[in-house]
């Protein structure tokens, strides 16, 4: 996975291609052939440019984006403030968790903000114990009391 | 805890062994279905059929590209947050919820050293173009009195979305 910012360079085709795919993937025989005469470039097409786009990191994947709660699990977002000299050891501590699927660094007193999701309810509680027995820092947990909006499509400009 | 305890979509062996594989990714391959039912020792019609049931429960939210937003340029996100009364949060988010530069919006507890109770996420290819959005928005919803800050983040330490086990919870338990 690509955690840098480098910046990939992307073409019109890519950007069509993006945007078309973040709304969905079809669920059919011949998808990449679908997506591929609707944008004019061929099944083929499609495959080599995803390879390349998964490949440079502009996607970071193609696949399936799991429900927690649905499937029985929680999901929620914590936060710990981690002293700037150990501040590596902390991010590790975090992310060795599998259900760990999202961490930031941001600008505040509390700079590290991650994302705990688990098929398994009691997970997250126990996950939150294991990173404050490891770090010795508290975690803060903020799960959702109201969701207002969830957008996940980025429309990318295309001139 | 954010839980849907009606609808609770509970995966049977096939399905969970389909989720391994499609959250990990959709094959690139020509026919991508029936590659995974051969790997699982099932038909292409069985996939299919799985994984349009799966969606219509909305164990899986989306089939789709993920995009790295850093990646494509959109490298600057500010996590906007507020700390407005309790009985007003509810109707302040509806109306935050209505924008477009808000990706994401959501009412959350308070916690020692974190005195807000309403997030909402705005992204750009700038600070600045971050901070004039969310100026905008807290003027025009009224916002302007309530304590306030703006977590920028400054690296993404990790992204990989949600994952199922190999085994249920029931089939781990039965192991010990």
């Amino acid at each position: 996975m690509r955690t840098k910012s480098d910046t990939v360079t992307l073409d019109r085709t890519d950007k069509l291609l993006i945007n078309r795919l973040q709304k969905g993937f079809p669920v059919s025989p011949r998808p990449y052939l679908e997506i591929g005469e609707a944008l004019g470039i061929g099944e083929q097409g499609v495959i080599e440019r995803l390879r390349r786009l998964l490949d440079e990191g502009a996607l970071t994947r193609l696949g399936a984006i799991l429900n927690a709660p649905q499937l029985g699990g929680e999901r929620t977002l914590a936060a710990v403030a981690a002293p700037a000299e150990r501040l590596e050891a902390v991010i590790a501590a975090i992310n060795r968790h599998p259900q760990v699927s999202h961490n930031y660094e941001r600008t505040h007193r509390y700079n590290l903000w991650f994302v705990i999701s688990s098929e398994d309810a009691g997970d997250i509680e126990r996950v939150i114990h294991e990173i404050e027995a490891e770090t010795g820092l508290p975690v803060i947990n903020l799960p959702t009391l109201e969701e207002y909006r969830v957008e996940f499509y980025y429309e990318l400009p295309v001139d | 805890m954010e839980q849907g305890p009606r609808n609770r979509a509970a995966i049977g062996d096939l399905e969970r062994r389909l989720l391994l594989i499609v959250q990990e990714g959709i094959p690139l391959v020509t026919e991508p279905y029936r590659e995974i039912a051969e790997r699982l020792g099932t038909t292409e019609e069985q996939v299919l059929a799985a994984l349009i049931s799966l969606l219509e429960r909305r164990a899986i939210k989306r089939l789709a590209a993920v995009p790295n937003h850093y990646a494509l340029g959109v490298t600057h996100n500010g996590m906007s947050v507020w700390n407005v009364p309790d009985e007003i949060a509810g109707e302040i988010g509806r109306r935050l919820g209505q924008r477009d530069e808000i990706t994401h919006c959501y009412r959350r507890p308070r916690a020692p050293g974190w005195p807000y109770n309403v997030f909402a996420m705005v992204h750009g290819t700038s600070r600045e173009e971050v901070m004039a959005k969310i100026e905008a928005i807290s003027g025009e919803a009224g916002l302007g009195g309530y304590e306030h800050d703006v977590l920028f983040s400054t690296r993404l330490l990790k992204k990989q979305g949600m994952r199922v086990r190999a085994q249920s919870k029931a089939a781990r338990n039965a192991q010990d």
